[in-house]
């Protein structure tokens, strides 16, 4: 009998302990699951900042560290540097990535660092509760923004991968979603193709995950997937924003 | 034979870390080190190393901390406010137990303030501004010769501790030329042999039965106060093994001057002029600030009516220098600010008011 799903050796045992309908666990399983099927998980470093997903090496079944808030591509381009041929990545929210850490993510794109930055957006801080992320939706609420986020207030909500595609260090960029299966699966071959990047050593392979928080956006589980697919992709349209020749 | 070779203190800080071995770098432009990123940027792709321009300190320091997670022997320098953006790096990095050396060519503060050397970030590097219990060794090289010699073994020492480890020169050393003895050049630390020599070092899992993970968070309290009790047995080691000071005629001293680096070659020079004027001046000359050498203290005699820091500083070395002395003399302060560097002469006046008002 052929199995029709197994659960991926690039996932620990470890139970998820991310709430219930959180993308980080479907985001996790796709990216271990790649590296699994590409035969990498014995050559990766992977780099987990401060946002819930601090302990992704808890359940990412490879060589982790954390980084300090917004830092990992720096930190990834240390290790990297270290060590060209292996498989070097950064997994971080949109909080991490697109306020704390924009100049280290734009920075390691101008130097063309060959990693691969794993960017999941779900436009608001979780770890802390619900706070305005920058790519928080006009009109969404958040804990500091109760009313809904306002453009005049709070300025508008930031377009990382479109911003990341203007330079040039940037090989590849896509924004991708995980909010239906049909989504999931493209999402795991645009993961083979940031993967391809970095072997093939082109530069910054930079893939934005939009994700869910339904806790924090204080919703259910499958309601959270539609206020995705209905809110989130409209503003922050779904495709590839560059690839490199061949990929 | 041994040859002494004339050099610019920054292009000789970074011939010593790349004659130890260490074959990454990692600067941001400030003076008075701006020698040093460019003698790197130079030298170092000609050893087969990675020297990195990074965009601010807070990227220099995490790259360093990813060098340094993956088994990499890493340099970083930069100068005062330089030093301020990379303290919750160095927080991080020891939390982490990932070795890194530090170089500090210090101007004098706060705020920007101005690119003249001074001894103002003594707090700063002894006590740290990053968050949390946490300690980094703090050499105060006095000399060229000794500051190449520092370096030269610093990463032994932040491999061995598994920590991050700080050299202190301030902008003189960094900017003046002086001859030295440059040590033999060791062989750097292969990519290969990293997983045998660093076994907690990031290389990808591999065939290994457990895979290596390096954290700085605890997820709660009792993770957290086990991690730090482990850090405090190491720190209490270094505590024992690390405290080094230069001591010169302090048994028979009435005035015992407490110097480091830059200000300490100037107090060398008052010693002289005091003889002359018929007052028996010492130094206690530290060549560690943190762990601060407390036992140096215990050499003073009776004969001691006086114990002078003498900082480049508003005194911050002074409140370690009190908690060695424990009141058994009056500790006062001569210093310069905002980079003012004071002649031997303009010292040896106020110490000789100030020995008349103890004798
Ligand atoms: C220097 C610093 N500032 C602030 C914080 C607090 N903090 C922890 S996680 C976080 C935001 C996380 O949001 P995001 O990156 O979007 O990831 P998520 O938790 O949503 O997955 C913040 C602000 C911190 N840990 N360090």
């Amino acid at each position: 009998m052929k199995p029709i799903y197994e659960k991926t050796i690039g996932m620990t045992e470890a139970e998820l302990s991310y709430c219930p309908g959180c993308g980080h666990g479907i985001a996790h399983k796709l990216i271990m699951d790649v590296l699994d099927k590409k035969g990498l998980l014995g050559d990766t470093i992977g780099v987990s900042p401060i946002g819930c997903s601090v302990i992704a090496h808890q359940y990412m079944n490879v060589e982790m560290c954390e980084a300090a808030h917004g830092r990992a591509p720096a930190v990834a381009t240390g290790i990297k540097r270290v060590h060209p041929d292996k498989f070097v990545y950064t997994y971080q929210g949109d909080g991490d990535l697109a306020s704390i850490g924009t100049t280290e993510i734009v920075h390691a794109a101008v130097r063309a660092e060959n990693i691969c930055v794993f960017f999941i957006n779900n436009a608001i801080y979780g770890m802390t509760g619900g706070q305005m992320a920058p790519t928080t939706l006009i009109g969404q609420r958040a804990t500091t923004a109760v009313l809904g986020r306002d453009a005049v207030r709070n300025g508008r909500p930031i377009h990382v991968s479109e911003m990341l595609a203007t330079i040039e260090g940037a090989a590849y960029v896509e924004r991708v979603s995980i909010d239906s299966p049909a989504a999931i699966r493209k999402t795991r071959k645009a993961i083979e193709r940031v993967v391809e990047v970095q072997q093939r050593k082109l530069g910054l392979a930079f893939l934005e995950i939009l994700s869910t928080c339904p806790t924090n956006w204080g919703v259910t589980a499958p309601e959270a997937m539609s206020w995705l697919r209905e809110n989130m992709i409209p503003y922050y349209p779904l495709g590839v924003l560059k690839r490199p020749e061949g990929i | 034979m041994t040859r002494k070779v004339l050099m610019k203190g920054n292009e000789a800080f970074g011939e010593a870390a790349i004659r130890a071995g260490c074959r990454f770098y990692v600067g941001y432009p400030i003076t008075p080190q701006n020698e040093l990123v460019e003698y790197m940027s130079r030298e170092l792709p000609e050893h087969g190393g990675t020297f990195i321009q990074s965009e601010s300190e807070l990227a220099t320091i995490n790259i360093a901390y990813g060098i340094g997670v993956a088994g990499g022997d890493c340099l970083i320098s930069s100068s005062s406010p330089g030093i301020a953006l990379m303290q919750e790096g160095f927080s991080f990095a020891c939390m982490a137990e990932v070795p890194i050396v530090i170089l500090n060519v210090s101007r004098s503060g706060p705020g920007i303030g101005g690119i003249q050397p001074g001894q103002s970030d003594y707090f700063q590097m002894t006590r740290g501004g990053g968050n949390g219990d946490y300690r980094i060794p703090v050499f105060t090289p006095a000399t060229m010769q000794e500051a190449v010699n520092t370096i030269y073994g610093s990463f032994e020492i932040a491999n061995r501790y598994r920590n991050p480890v700080s050299i202190m020169v301030d902008g003189m050393m960094g900017q003046m030329m002086e001859p030295v003895v440059l040590p033999e050049a060791k062989a750097p630390l292969a990519e290969e042999r990293i997983a045998a020599e660093k076994p907690w070092a990031l290389v990808g899992r591999g065939t290994k039965p457990t895979r290596n993970v390096i954290k700085a968070y605890a997820p709660n309290t009792t993770i957290l106060e086990t991690q730090v009790l482990r850090l405090f047995k190491k720190y209490e080691s270094m505590e024992a093994e690390l405290p080094e000071a230069v001591l010169t005629d302090v048994e028979d001293a009435e005035m015992v001057f407490v110097a480091y680096g830059s200000a300490a070659r100037i107090v060398a020079e008052v010693m002289t002029i005091l003889k002359e004027r018929g007052i028996r001046t010492g130094l206690i000359r530290p060549k560690t600030v943190w762990p601060f050498p407390n036992g140096a203290f215990d050499r003073l005699g009776e004969r001691t009516k006086i114990v002078v820091s003498v900082e480049l500083s508003m005194g911050q070395m002074i409140d370690d220098i009190e908690r060695a002395v424990r009141g058994r003399y009056p500790v006062r302060l001569i210093n310069r600010a905002g980079g003012i560097i004071p002649t031997s002469e303009e010292i040896s006046r106020i110490a000789e008011e100030m020995i008349g008002a103890y004798r």
